[in-house]
């Protein structure tokens, strides 16, 4: 394959200061994702320790293989949301390996308000059991937890993808012969009860491990029983008397070394076969990607000069290099796995659109996993392309992004606005993970397209009313939609509400993107039911 | 007379070469051992094993009474004596005779008369076989006379030597006394006789030996040449055939020499000619050696013909049923000597004990070997652990596979001269076949495995290539495989913040 040369001039002035300006956004993010490592502070995690209990943290390392690595969704979810109360929305979830399979972690984190589910709490929870079922990874559940969060019951209980959910996705997952895996080590209440007890297998610590449907408070309110919460639903009771649980431990260390002799017994599936090369580190260092992404967000950036520090070698087979050139395709690879390449350089016009239908419809037919790599500002806009029909050429993009079954895996590297972000494989169109660099804005439009539109709008209707408005006007109409804008499309603001999977280093993207396909690869690739159709 | 069961008077790979041959004619063996070699394969594959007790050679190995005593103990009737040790000791071909056992080798008489150099090259010239000029000690001169006569340099040797021991060159009148003292010392400590033979010294010889059958019915081949110039301090490492010094009337002219040789001295058995040959294609006999050697086993690979089974059905005084007209060198063959020493520490040879061994295997490539894993080498005997022959359609062909069986060859434990061996036969020199006998000490006089990384790094870069295997699976008919490059196993410890 040919190798992408590079033009950076990484001794330019712009380079460095580029470079500069990315390390602080490097800095601010790792100062981000620390706190909320922190969990629920000093004083909790003392408290926490003090009944002998591992931390979160602490528990997945103790069950992953020594030195592997584990890719966690999330941590900033619920950053600047619920006061700050919930770091990581108390919960950490990600991908590891336990003899050598990859499984997904389910941790309640008890120092952040008794491992309480906040609204993102749910939602975090259901991502990393929507990302299991997708990618056919057995779920061990780390149980910790007191139940909902009750002052935000309204948000956390009632609807589709609320609590109910979480065992609704147990069912289904058991079905789908995902096995379910619980290691009660804490609380485990109520509603909560259902995660071990619609598990496979499950572990409980003696002393710190209860489940039961109702507590010591609320039975001896209902009934007026007094009983102590160990006696209530403690291991004895669930391994000896209910059945409840299957295996009896006398610490979290022990718990997890159960843990990790039931997921030795799960009898690993082979994995989906694709042809893989030998990794090759690529020719460019990765860390150029800070010199070369403008600390000016509207400064445009040649997107090869991103991929060529992306995939292996450098190497990259590009698609239809001189048609619809706002859009890069192209076949790489990525740690040894072949991946189809979508990327961003420029608005899109009805060709790149066509081109990128063509290209995934290619990926489709070829088993080969996509990857977007978007910075879109979106559709070209005008008669011209109305008339053109780019609605239409959009929509086949749509199209085929919706129905292509491949893995495929979406990276903002920069702008993800308006309808760009569906043709490029948005939140929406279920890439298996979403990545945001932290340089990254994402928003139905720019701020300060969404500002003009609406000054626009409103000056014509006090036009209609004989009304001019004067230039302050129009000024201070603007900036709150901008401040709103700004803030709304921040990377952090995203990464709070879980419309991506996480915000990354860019030079963590390869191996990110590597650790998500091959744990992509432990479902199988359906065909393509349909033949390319070159438009 | 029937041979019905052979004593194979030796120990290590010739010994189980022999009883190799030996089990397959259906005729019964009986081995002997040191202490130190008890456990060594020959012992194990010989039908029955007798103990010679203390493992120095005088002792055991070259103890005529106590092994004439094991033959007559355990009813053989027939001795090989291998190569080395009691091979060429006229005196226990003597001692079989009287014994009644079938000594497997010329007569006695003859290793005598061989074994005498003087003597055999007296011989050699008489019966019109060309012969180095030199001296020899009857000639009416001095030494400084002779070496006039023959003319410098001058290579000066012990009499009753062997093996290269005592062995010096003169380069012009000036080195001559000096060589000629230290000869004289060496050969005396060595042979216990301080005789001195001079010899002309060429310059750039190769080493080209004829390989002979001689029946006791007076009926005498030869199996074409073996060259041997690859040598170190005069002990050959590497030998081929045929050679490429050779053309068809060269080989033929060198053959009937070989042929004469045997003949006037009345050989019988299978016996080596050795020759030099000069730069200008003049041969000159060497000497004569009367037992099998070591690298017969070329000879067997390029002429389809069992040298040590014709050994013995000779000694049953079979007659050779071999025409030469018939006998053809077909392809090309090469041998190597795996040694247990030290190519970077002056070939010091090394002890221990053999891990780990794991031969490379495939089309044409032959082990002569009496090792085995687990095996102790003991400092007692001459530290060769195997023979490594390999067999190519030509001399490229053979070399390639050569190179190739050594880059394969695992023996742990011990240190020895594979990565030497690579060298030689990876030189551009070997490689383009301009060799002659001085071919190491001109291009390896101070060799060192340069390119060997200390073990520390080899074995990282063992497990790293463990995990890095670029060998993908595939799982019959399914779509599935395991994957063994996956991030997941390979990156080490990460985490999204690292």
């Amino acid at each position: 394959m040919d190798v992408i040369e590079s033009k950076i001039d990484i001794n330019s002035q712009e380079f460095k200061d580029n470079r500069e300006h990315y390390l602080k956004l490097i800095a601010n993010l790792k100062e981000k994702i620390e706190w909320a490592k922190a969990g629920g502070g000093e004083e909790q995690v003392k408290l926490h320790k003090s009944r002998g209990k591992m931390l979160a943290r602490e528990r997945i390392d103790a069950l992953c293989d020594p030195d592997t690595p584990f890719l966690e969704l999330n941590p900033l979810a619920g950053v600047g949301m619920y006061d700050n109360q919930a770091p990581c929305a108390g919960i950490v979830t990600g991908i590891g390996v336990v003899h050598g399979r990859e499984v997904m972690l389910i941790a309640n984190d008890a120092t952040v308000k008794g491992g309480t589910y906040y609204p993102m709490t749910v939602k975090k929870h259901l991502r990393a059991q929507e990302i299991a079922m997708e990618n056919n990874l057995p779920c061990v559940y780390l149980v910790d937890s007191g139940g909902a969060f009750l002052p935000l019951q309204d948000e956390v209980f009632p609807d589709r993808e609320h609590f109910g959910r979480i065992f609704y996705n147990q069912a289904r997952m058991s079905a789908m012969k995902i096995p379910q895996i619980a290691l009660v080590m804490g609380s485990c209440t109520a509603g909560g009860a259902y995660v071990p007890a619609m598990s496979d297998e499950t572990v409980m610590v003696k002393g710190n491990a209860t489940i039961f449907l109702g507590g010591p408070p609320l039975v001896k309110a209902a009934t007026g029983e007094e009983v102590s919460a160990e006696d209530l639903g403690g291991a004895d009771v669930h391994c000896r008397k209910s059945g409840v649980s299957d295996h009896y431990t006398h610490s979290d260390e022990e718990a997890l070394h159960v843990g990790r002799n039931i997921l030795e017994n799960l009898n690993k599936q082979p994995k989906t076969h694709i042809k893989t090369r030998k990794p090759e580190e690529p020719k460019y260092p990765i860390e150029e990607i800070y010199g070369i992404i403008s600390k000016d967000a509207k400064k445009p950036f040649e997107v090869r000069e991103i991929i060529a520090r992306i995939v292996d070698g450098s190497k990259f087979h590009e698609f239809k290099a001189l048609y619809g050139q706002t859009l890069v395709t192209g076949f790489a690879h990525i740690m040894g796995y072949p991946v189809g390449i979508l990327a961003n350089n420029g608005v899109l016009f009805s060709e790149s659109a066509l081109k990128g239908t063509h290209f995934i419809e290619m990926c489709c037919q070829r088993k080969i996993p996509l990857v977007f790599i978007q910075n879109i500002t979106g559709f070209m806009v005008g008669s011209k392309y109305e008339a053109g029909g780019i609605a239409k050429d959009g929509a086949k993009m749509v199209t085929a992004v919706s129905n292509a079954q491949v893995p495929k895996f979406t990276v903002l590297i920069g702008g993800s606005f308006g309808a760009g972000n569906y043709g490029m494989c948005g939140r929406a169109y279920s890439p298996r993970q979403l990545w945001m660099w932290p340089n990254a804005r994402i928003s139905v439009m720019g701020g300060e397209q969404a500002a003009n539109v609406l000054s626009t709008v409103k000056r014509d209707q006090l036009f209609r009313k004989g009304v001019e408005m004067t230039q302050e006007e129009v000024d201070s109409l603007k900036k709150p939609i901008l401040d709103k804008y700004e803030q709304e499309g921040n990377p952090y603001y995203s990464s709070a509400r879980i419309w991506d999977d996480g915000i990354i280093d860019p030079t963590s993207t390869r191996l990110v993107l590597a650790l998500g396909i091959s744990a992509a690869l432990n479902a199988p690739i359906p065909d393509a039911g349909f033949s390319l159709y070159r438009m | 007379m029937e041979i019905t069961k052979i004593l194979v008077a030796n120990r290590g790979e010739i010994a189980v070469r022999i009883m190799t041959a030996c089990q397959e004619m259906g005729i019964a063996t009986v081995g002997i051992y040191s202490d130190v070699d008890a456990k060594s394969p020959h012992v194990e594959m010989a039908d029955e094993s007798y103990p010679l007790g203390d493992p120095t050679p005088a002792a055991s190995y070259l103890n005529i009474e106590k092994i004439i005593g094991i033959a007559k103990k355990s009813s053989a009737n027939a001795i090989h004596p291998g190569y080395g040790f009691l091979s060429e000791r006229a005196n226990f071909a003597q001692a079989c005779k009287d014994a009644g056992i079938k000594f497997i080798g010329p007569e006695p008489e003859v290793i005598h008369g061989v074994g005498d150099k003087i003597e055999a090259k007296r011989t050699m010239r008489n019966a019109g076989v060309p012969v180095i000029p030199g001296y020899t000690g009857e000639e009416k001169e001095t030494l400084q006379e002779a070496c006039q006569r023959i003319g410098f340099p001058v290579l000066i040797k012990a009499s009753a030597g062997g093996g290269g021991k005592g062995m010096k060159i003169a380069k012009n009148m000036g080195e001559l006394d000096e060589a000629v003292a230290s000869a004289r010392r060496e050969a005396k400590s060595s042979f216990g006789n301080d005789e001195l033979l001079l010899e002309k010294y060429l310059p750039r010889p190769r080493h080209i030996e004829f390989q002979i059958l001689a029946d006791e019915h007076g009926k005498i081949i030869h199996l074409f040449e073996r060259e041997c110039s690859i040598q170190r301090r005069h002990q050959k490492v590497v030998e081929e055939t045929p050679s490429i010094a050779l053309d068809a009337d060269l080989r033929a002219r060198m053959g009937q020499a070989a042929i004469m040789a045997a003949k006037t001295i009345g050989y019988t058995n299978a016996g080596t000619v050795e020759f030099m040959l000069d730069a200008d294609k003049n041969f000159y006999f060497l000497e004569m050696n009367t037992r099998l050697q070591v690298e017969h086993a070329i000879t067997e690979m390029t002429t389809g013909i069992d040298i040590v089974k014709w050994q013995i059905r000779i000694a049953m005084g079979e007659p050779l049923t071999l025409d030469q007209d018939k006998i053809t060198q077909r392809g090309h063959a090469i041998e190597c000597r795996i040694y247990a020493e030290d190519p970077e520490k002056n070939f010091m040879p090394s002890t221990g004990t053999l891990q780990t061994v794991e031969l490379p295997t495939g089309m044409n490539i032959r082990h002569d070997t009496g090792i085995a894993q687990g095996y102790k080498i003991s400092p007692y005997y001459d530290p060769m652990l195997a023979k490594l022959i390999v067999y190519g359609e030509d001399r490229k062909d053979a070399s390639r596979k050569l190179e190739w069986a050594l880059s394969n060859y695992i023996a742990l434990g011990i240190t020895t001269n594979i990565p030497f061996l690579r060298a030689i036969v990876h030189h551009p020199a070997f490689v383009s076949g301009d060799i002659d006998t001085h071919f190491i000490e001109t291009h390896f006089a101070s060799w060192s495995a340069a390119e060997v990384l200390p073990p520390e790094v080899l074995i990282a870069a063992a497990i790293d290539d463990m995990k890095h295997s670029n060998i993908v699976e595939h799982s019959g008919e399914g779509h599935e495989e395991q994957e063994t490059t996956s991030p997941w196993t390979t990156v080490g410890r990460w985490r999204i913040d690292s």
